[in-house]
């Protein structure tokens, strides 16, 4: 068969399955609310739900690769535009705006106009360290490992913190060489 | 809109509008966060009861910010006081908003007078999950039942709160009902246990998925006294 044309990110989001955003957000919601009473710590419900987050990129991106049409990314530069505008679409429904680029090209801002994941929700004073939304970092990370980058994924802008938007700092560290030929069992 | 209308800030999340339950995320999306659910709590526990528990109590956590929602949003700020009402709303408006479709069925159990059962086909939490052998009868179903349970208990302790303020309405009495209802909605004295259940059927590889309602003897009274 031959390689699908690259989509849309709407025209892959038209053609996906969805739910209510609402169910989402809210089982979302219950997840972080079992983890802080669970962990006690903010910090480590941090860094757990980078991990779930990390969990689910590492198996998002090939659902992403079959169903996008995207081949690989001539640089990072084109692969920060495709998630913002094909991987966020096409899971979350809503498109990044990629921004703030070094100059040489390895990182890069991702800022987020609308996010499915904070509706309903507002910090308490006791929360104050929390990245309510790092599960989204993980998935980044996690998905962009799977196809040999390394890269670092902090927050930079949280609504839910007073600011103006939610913006992610996507950085490259290491671009791992592929290695031919693969080592495929077949 | 859903998500904080564009860049729009409010001073408290109260302040914002209403969204109108429109937006939506892929499927994939769902289920991916809900795996993750589910394999947090397996690393929390130690039996299948215990887990089970603790997916029940997420979805406590998600139907009871469900009903207040929807009881704003639907039914203008009206609530169901009858039981077959309840189910009914549970099994049409509620899977409606929730899940994109009525349930496939609502049934009166034949053996107990005090159960009901809400049955689909392919639940939507159960629908990319494949139980392991040695986990028996677990069913992700819990979480579902979990947030039926909250309606459940609220709408019928708000049911009760009407009906016993009608005949007395001192202040102090009223006040210590306001609290007994917080209490219910806060999980205290539930007057049904929401189970859910894989039931094998005919001819189709997959079991359906049964929530079971069985409610507390005092709900059945109070509906039988009001004919």
């Amino acid at each position: 068969m031959a390689p699908l044309a690259p989509r849309t990110g709407d025209a892959v989001f038209a053609n996906v399955e969805r739910v209510n955003a609402e169910l989402f957000t809210l089982t979302y919601g219950a997840i972080v609310r079992q983890l802080l009473t669970d962990l006690e710590e903010v910090e480590e419900v941090n860094k757990q739900l980078d991990q779930m987050g990390y969990n689910i990129g590492v198996r998002l991106i090939d659902e992403f690769l079959a169903k996008s049409g995207v081949s690989s990314c001539v640089d990072f530069r084109e692969t920060a535009d495709v998630i913002a505008k094909v991987g966020f679409k096409m899971f979350l429904g809503v498109t990044a705006s990629v921004t703030n680029w070094d100059a040489e090209g390895t990182s890069c801002s991702l800022v987020l106009d609308d996010n499915p994941l904070v509706d309903f929700v507002e910090l308490p004073d006791t929360c104050q360290g929390l990245y309510y939304c790092n599960i989204l970092s993980g998935v980044i990370r996690g998905a962009l490992e799977m196809v040999s980058m390394k890269t670092e994924v902090t927050w930079i802008r949280d609504m839910l913190h007073g600011d103006d938007a939610y913006e992610l700092r996507v950085k490259l560290l290491k671009q791992v060489p592929e290695e031919y030929p693969y080592k495929d069992d077949e | 809109m859903i998500g904080a209308g564009k860049i729009k800030q409010y001073a408290n999340v109260l302040d914002k509008p209403l969204s109108r339950g429109r937006q939506e995320v892929s499927l994939s999306a769902f289920a991916f966060l809900f795996s993750e659910l589910v394999q947090y709590n397996q690393t929390r526990v130690d039996n299948i009861a215990e887990l089970e528990r603790r997916l029940e109590d997420a979805g406590y956590a998600v139907g009871a910010r469900v009903l207040e929602l929807l009881c704003h949003r639907e039914k203008g700020n009206r609530r169901e006081t009858r039981l077959l009402g309840i189910l009914s709303f549970v099994h049409s408006t509620v899977w409606k908003v929730l899940f994109g479709k009525v349930a496939d069925s609502l049934e009166k159990g034949t053996e107990h007078e005090d159960e009901y059962m809400i049955s689909e086909k392919e639940l939507l939490v159960n629908r990319f999950i494949s139980i392991p052998k040695d986990m028996g009868t677990f069913n992700c179903g819990a979480f579902v039942a979990g947030i039926v349970k909250v309606r459940m208990g609220y709408d019928l302790a708000v049911f009760h709160w009407l009906f016993v303020t009608s005949i007395s309405s001192n202040w102090p009495k009223l006040n210590k009902l306001l609290f007994l209802e917080k209490g219910v909605l806060d999980g205290a004295g539930f007057p049904a246990v929401v189970t859910a259940h894989f039931v094998p059927v005919e001819g189709q590889h997959r079991p359906r998925t049964t929530i079971l309602i069985k409610f507390a003897e005092e709900v059945l009274q109070r509906e039988a006294r009001l004919g």
